[in-house]
């Protein structure tokens, strides 16, 4: 990305100054007492106004990725619709390549979400009564292009997201991480300068979220998009952002790169936020460990486990007690083997082929055990309760992610 | 108790307002009168032209057609049971008032609903009047009817379009403001016209609701046709009102039975049409 043209690189794209977004009756008044030191508290308790963005400023250049962070209610998602005016701010300029998109008229501002801007929202925002494709297309759709090349892009577009062949499908077919590629694709067909992703990968469980933030990774590579990022995970945003703004009650308090933020947190608000990583730094192995659904009672049969394996796709599978603690593991070959011979009882064909490791383990720690274990690690408490279960790759993708934070820092 | 409070002639206020309409918009209610004249008798010479074993064969079909094996013996034997009872032409041109009825209200109901949905401010002049025209007594927009409109299917058909329009509007306007923000969000950040919205988000997504609205404007329009019978209006409403009238027991159940038959049949080959449309 730094390689390229400098004087491209140093373009400003989006220069937003000054911008509030206040809900409520006298949004002037309320800016006022704002001016004067009021609180947001007080603001709202005495005029009725809610101040959901309060001044900011920030300048987002060509090909970086912007990631603005803060808790829920701290204004973020309100920000982020000011930049595409799905909120109209209430006072303040967002200039996008040097024009104010706020005084655009209401042509002109569907020119610019139509050219400009692209948006990924946190819950996909899919529209459910058209297939795949035409989801992604429906951007070029409403500004007439013929359904061929409609239909090329849309290909195309998913293609880069890795969702070949699923063109035909409905989005409630698909699952969570699959429809945020629809969103992404459908947000990129249109060749946007700058991608708005509002809590994008929030509504995404932790594994397929981190794949969708690696993805975005090399697909940046490829694209070289001007990102505004929102999220409210750290993590994230110290593996995503370029720089980071960090917002607290509508204001941004602290806007730098990642090491900044991690080493000079500006206030007590940044801090506490920045103090919750490193403590998290440390995974366990209680935080990578899966919940442990798949486990057999030791009363079922052969039959039932093969057929429990089967349908979670594993090969082997533990055997727990009616208070679950754990009494071994059995093989799908072994157990097929009981099924075909009619024995109805498990017993003899549980091993003990197989690791444990109490939940307080650090995760590099597992790394040895992982490496030799052919079957997965059981996580257990000192009564032998199973309480979750932990596979070779999530141990490896548990200390990559590690290494990844820490380089990111350092950076 | 309250004696001492005035009387509101509240009754002799509406006559004065009914007569002023008569009086000065007489002209448009006879241009009216006479376009749904001839709409409903149009309807109900091509229904009752069409010979009744085509008709039931017709209406077998469409129900196998919507995948609904049952529904189409159902449909089937419903409707010889009508002809069997000799009540074929009456049962069609009550489904002539009923189609024209239910056309003139999703006409004027959809775009309401539409309209209330697109402003809190129609929204909330809509919905007191939606609550007077369906809590008002059926019987009690029979009067006016008469007066404004001449007597017997026109005035019926009128009637019948108030008393059956309110779900229509209600299921529209609530089904496009189900639509989700995020849909909605969506598809304004991709620089979506509010007309494109309206026909390519907000529409097809509320469709399954609009059409449960459409079905219970049919199945409204059925009941209140044969309550309109009372000021003229033809079809399977003055059997009954005449078999009332003469105490005969046998006709009246069988006319009866023969409304039954068509409101089932219409029913759940509307809601089968509805299920077809919701299939994501």
């Amino acid at each position: 990305m730094n390689d390229q043209n400098n004087d491209q690189v140093n373009e400003t794209v989006l220069a937003v100054k000054d911008v509030y977004k206040i809900f409520g009756p006298s949004p002037n008044k309320a800016k006022k007492l704002l001016g004067e030191g009021k609180t947001k508290q007080d603001i709202l308790k005495d005029t009725g106004n809610t101040v959901a963005v309060n001044g900011v400023s920030f300048e987002v250049k060509r090909g970086e990725t912007f990631v603005v962070m803060g808790l829920s209610g701290s204004g973020k998602s309100t920000l982020i619709r000011c930049l595409n005016r799905l909120h109209d701010p209430t006072f303040g300029e967002v200039k996008v390549e040097g024009k104010d998109v706020v005084k655009l008229s209401d042509e002109d501002l569907r020119t610019v979400r139509r050219e400009k801007m692209g948006m990924v929202f946190q819950h996909f925002g899919l529209f459910p009564h058209r297939t795949i494709r035409r989801n992604v297309d429906y951007g070029l759709e409403i500004q007439g292009v013929p359904e061929d090349e409609r239909i090329e892009r849309a290909y195309q577009s998913l293609e880069l997201v890795g969702l070949k062949g699923y063109e035909e499908m409905k989005p409630g077919e698909l699952s969570g991480g699959m429809q945020q590629r629809v969103g992404l694709a459908r947000a990129l067909v249109l060749d946007p300068d700058i991608l708005l992703m509002d809590e994008a990968f929030s509504a995404l469980d932790p594994l397929i979220k981190k794949n969708m933030q690696d993805e975005l990774i090399s697909l940046q590579e490829k694209v070289h998009k001007t990102i505004i990022f929102i999220t409210h995970d750290l993590d994230e945003a110290l593996k995503l952002g370029d720089r980071i703004a960090v917002m607290y009650e509508g204001e941004i308090v602290q806007i730098g790169t990642p090491e900044e933020i991690l080493t000079n947190p500006a206030n007590d608000y940044v801090r506490d936020f920045v103090e919750n990583v490193d403590r998290s730094k440390v995974l366990t192995a209680e935080s990578i460990m899966r919940k442990p659904v798949a486990v057999v009672a030791s009363t079922a049969g052969p039959k039932a486990a093969v057929r429990r394996m089967e349908k979670e796709g594993i090969s082997s599978i533990f055997v727990v007690d009616g208070t679950h603690k754990l009494k071994g593991i059995v093989d799908i070959e072994d157990a097929q083997k009981l099924s075909d011979e009619g024995v109805k009882d498990l017993d003899s064909v549980i091993t003990q082929d197989y690791q444990t490791t109490p939940p307080d383990t650090i995760v590099v720690d597992l790394l040895p055990k992982a490496s030799r274990a052919k079957n997965p690690i059981a996580v257990v408490d000192e009564s032998n309760k199973l309480l979750g279960i932990i596979v070779r790759v999530s141990v490896i993708t548990g200390i990559s992610r590690e290494i990844a934070k820490e380089g990111d820092a350092r950076a | 108790m309250l004696d001492f409070l005035p009387q509101i002639p509240l009754g002799d206020w509406f006559e004065v307002f009914i007569d002023i309409l008569d009086q000065y918009l007489g002209w448009f209610f006879e241009g009216a009168s006479a376009v749904i004249r001839s709409t409903v008798s149009g309807f109900e010479s091509f229904l009752i032209f069409i010979p009744a074993l085509i008709m039931i064969l017709a209406f077998t079909g469409l129900a196998y057609w919507l995948g609904k094996r049952n529904l189409a013996i159902f449909t089937f034997v419903g409707l010889f049971v009508i002809q069997f009872v000799d009540l074929w032409e009456s049962a069609m041109s009550t489904l002539a008032l009923v189609l024209v009825s239910s056309l003139i209200a999703l006409l004027v109901g959809i775009p309401i609903g539409i309209l209330a949905s697109r402003s809190e401010r129609a929204d909330s002049i809509v919905r007191p009047v939606l609550d007077f025209m369906q809590t008002m007594p059926a019987f009690v927009y029979l009067i006016p009817a008469i007066i404004l409109f001449e007597r017997g299917n026109v005035a019926g058909t009128i009637a019948t379009v108030i008393f059956a329009m309110p779900p229509v509007v209600r299921l529209t306007n609530l089904g496009i403001r189900q639509v989700p923000s995020d849909v909605m969000e969506a598809a304004k950040s991709l620089g979506s016209t509010a007309r494109q919205l309206l026909y390519k988000i907000q529409l097809p997504m509320a469709l399954p609701t609009i059409l449960a609205g459409i079905n219970q404007t049919i199945m409204l329009a059925l009941s209140m046709v044969v309550i309109a019978s009372m000021i003229g209006a033809g079809g399977l409403g003055s059997d009954v009102r005449a078999a009332l009238s003469r105490v005969n027991i046998g006709f009246g159940f069988e006319a009866g039975i023969a409304v039954v038959m068509l409101a089932m049949i219409i029913d759940r080959i509307t809601q089968a049409i509805g299920k077809r449309t919701q299939q994501y």
